[in-house]
């Protein structure tokens, strides 16, 4: 049976218990809501959880052991003979599986019948030609072994299947009897049903912790691989980045981290100021309607993939700067590829950050204070100078560091805008690369997984990790002391 | 309606600082203070009493066109300082405010040091010559605002970490540090607890000496305590004006009687 089938049987027990509990709690109280602990509402609840959430808690955790309990039996039946030079059991067993999932489709089309695809004795031959005219991929010729383990892989999931099957629905239907066993007048579903509600809650809540948690385990094992492989010390104390995949390569990170620091600070320097007299003009000057419109304006900027900013970048910055400052103009920019060009499109890109965070803390200054200073004789420039800018001076701090850490996690902007030359150098008009930019070129492309060339690039996102989470752990810490002081 | 004549108060009639004709506020199409008449004294203390929403803090604020700064307001009628009407357009609203300060409901210190809180207004307008100068008018500010003592040892501490009493104090030592002549303050003790509010009843009746006090309260005993001259305000009319004594012993109008002892409002 069909996972999708099984879920919508377990759901029309929970729905039968919900319309059961709830007139068994009416019948309990002689048909008078009011003798009743709860609503009749979470009666009914009451008993749909108990349906639904033990079965499918069952049958998640059923169809993550199968496949594992499956591959351990089939793994058994293959011969070390059927493993041929080159090749690893794990090959095999996928093949196993491929050659299952055919015979699979092939019955679901009609091309063979189940009697044939279960025949033991079937010629392998013969299997695999009418696997191909079914249309289904199988590699070359499927072997005896392979074919006879398919075979007992195709038994042994559709057995397993069909007891997961019956025991969801088991305990479904045993949920559903716990519930109403449950429900009596006194009983106090309301809060059970509110409780299961806080599981859910914090659910959620730990899944996108645990990501995290995930995110970091898989970088630091490759990371520990890699300083393995490349001493630690050259790694954060070269000044040469050269990674060569015949060896020898030289691997420091330092000119990438210059780099990243650089555009990031170009950006910033753009970003900043406008961003924040915009926020100015938006919360204090503009009238309602230009700020109905600007508003949504500036933010739809934040919604465009920083794709196309690297295309702006690549085709509209570079060549305007390189009219001015290159070979034509002053000489100075050799290519359109530069800091400055990545810098520019990034810090465009950050406007809406820091003038939507910034409009938003401004506008959560009290209007006490602006009372107090006008009251006290203060223009409107005055105010917002002395008054309202230090007391969202943290805010802004917060935003900015916010800011701060999408410049640095940026890639999209500098691979097309900033080149892909590692310089350590001062001049804004040459191309440099990131991090960021660096940890897709490591990756992309047909390296071997294990040498230190590849390995680098989770040493590098690691890097930035911990340098990103640290700014947004500071970012937090002070917009969060901002708040106190007027809760 | 403020028909009351004239000529009951002649008595102690004294040079009239704020002198207000046919004042009319409107927020939007809502009506909210109607055809009022007031004359206010100079070093005198006058407070506005009246029921939640008649209209009192907006006639306030008219004084100093802090109204200005809400958008829907719209004021009609005069309204003259020592003879000079502060609607005129060639009036700037920010140098009338530094002659009519505020003081307001709520305690509103800036987030930056006690000095520096004293010193913003001063800085604004130039007032100090000198840095000396300068420590000089906090100094006073702060002695007037009956501060002075509590304060001294940490001019450099935030003034949003003093007390509420505290805070509404510096507020008003602050508002004296301009040097305005007409002191306006918007029941500047509803958020403090009583020992904090009978300091700055003192404070009030103190700076009467120098300034022309406006007070709007909810307390008819804050407001028979602390002034020489009552208004008593109705769904935004003028109901009655006078003495404050007179207002609180023998009311004119059968509505203020109402009010004073607890029937409306």
């Amino acid at each position: 049976m069909p996972v999708i089938w099984l879920i919508v049987i377990v759901l029309a027990l929970a729905a039968a218990g919900f319309i059961l509990g709830r007139t068994r709690a009416m019948q309990s109280a002689g048909g008078d809501s009011r003798h009743l602990h709860s609503l009749p509402t979470y009666y009914g609840s009451n008993v749909a959880l108990k349906a639904v959430v033990p079965a499918m808690l069952l049958m998640v955790v059923w169809l993550v052991a199968q496949p594992f309990y499956v591959n351990g039996v089939v793994s058994g039946m293959i011969p070390d003979s059927a493993i041929a030079d080159g090749s690893s059991r794990g090959l095999v067993l996928a093949e196993v599986r491929r050659a299952a999932d055919g015979l699979d489709n092939a019955v679901a089309q009609g091309a063979i019948s189940e009697e044939f695809a279960r025949n033991a004795r079937a010629d392998f031959t013969d299997v695999t030609t009418r696997l191909k005219e079914a249309g289904q991929i199988v590699t070359t010729q499927i072997t005896q072994p392979v074919l006879r383990a398919a075979q007992e892989y195709r038994v042994i999931n559709a057995t397993g299947n069909m007891i997961m099957s019956g025991v969801v629905i088991l305990v479904a239907l045993l949920g559903v009897f716990w519930g109403l066993r449950e429900t009596n007048k006194d009983f106090r579903a309301r809060n059970v049903v509110e409780k299961s509600v806080m599981a859910l809650l914090i659910a959620a809540a730990s899944i996108a912790v645990l990501t995290t948690v995930g995110i970091v385990l898989s970088l630091i094992f490759n990371t520990i691989e890699f300083f393995r492989l490349y001493p630690a010390s050259e790694f954060f104390g070269s000044l040469t980045w050269a990674p060569s995949f015949g060896g020898g390569s030289e691997l420091g990170v330092l000119p990438l981290l210059w780099g990243t620091f650089y555009i990031s600070l170009v950006a910033l320097i753009v970003a900043v100021p406008i961003g924040l007299f915009a926020a100015v003009y938006l919360s204090e000057y503009a009238s309602k309607p230009v700020r109905s419109f600007a508003k949504p304006m500036l933010e739809v900027l934040a919604g465009i993939p920083t794709i196309v900013y690297g295309l702006f970048a690549l085709l509209t910055i570079g060549p305007m700067l390189l009219s001015v400052f290159g070979p034509d103009g002053t000489g100075w920019m050799g290519g359109q590829r530069a800091v400055i060009t990545a810098g520019l499109a990034m810090g465009i890109m950050l406007i809406p950050f820091v003038s939507s965070l910034s409009d938003d803390i401004i506008n959560a200054v009290p209007q006490a204070m602006r009372d107090g200073s006008y009251g006290l004789g203060a223009t409107k420039s005055e105010t917002i100078k002395q008054v309202i800018l230090p007391a969202a001076l943290p805010g802004i701090v917060g935003a900015v560091l916010l800011a701060t850490s999408r410049a640095i996690g940026e890639t999209m902007i500098v691979v097309l805008g900033a080149g892909a030359a590692a310089r350590l150098s001062l001049n804004p008009f040459e191309a440099m690369t990131t991090v960021t930019a660096k940890i897709v070129s490591q990756l992309t492309g047909d390296s071997d997984f294990a040498s230190p060339e590849a390995l680098v690039a989770f040493a590098l996102g690691m890097t930035l990790f911990i340098m990103t989470l640290g700014l947004n752990v500071f970012a937090l810490y002070i917009v969060r002391k901002y708040r106190e002081q007027y809760d | 309606m403020y028909d009351a004549p004239h000529t009951e108060r002649d008595v102690d009639q004294q040079d009239i600082k704020i002198s207000a004709r046919k004042v009319q506020v409107y927020y939007g199409t809502t009506h909210a203070i109607k055809d009022v008449d007031c004359d206010i004294e100079d070093k005198t203390v006058t407070a506005f009493i009246g029921p939640s929403g008649c209209g009192k803090s907006t006639f306030l604020r008219c004084l100093n066109r802090m109204n200005d700064t809400i958008d829907v307001c719209r004021v009609e009628g005069d309204i003259s300082i020592d003879g000079e009407d502060i609607y005129d357009k060639r009036v700037d609203p920010v140098q009338l405010r530094a002659k009519v300060g505020m003081v307001f409901q709520k305690p509103n210190p800036f987030p930056k040091s006690i000095y520096d809180n004293i010193a913003y207004g001063p800085r604004i307008h130039g007032l100090a010559k000198s840095k000396a100068d300068l420590d000089e008018i906090v100094e006073k500010s702060l002695r007037r605002g009956a501060i002075w003592d509590e304060v001294k040892d940490r001019l450099d501490a935030p003034g949003t970490g003093l007390s509420g009493g505290q805070q509404q104090r510096l507020c008003i030592a602050r508002a004296i540090a301009t040097e305005p002549e007409v002191l306006l303050m918007d029941e500047p003790c509803s958020a403090l607890d009583p020992i904090a509010t009978s300091q700055v009843e003192e404070l009030i009746d103190e700076l009467r000496q120098d300034y022309s006090v406006v007070i709007v309260t909810h307390s008819m005993q804050q407001a028979a305590r602390v002034s020489q001259k009552t208004a008593f305000f109705h769904l935004g009319n003028l109901v009655e004006f006078g003495d404050t004594g007179k207002i609180f012993t023998n009311p004119v109008d059968s509505r203020t009687e109402s009010y004073i002892t607890g029937r409306i409002g």
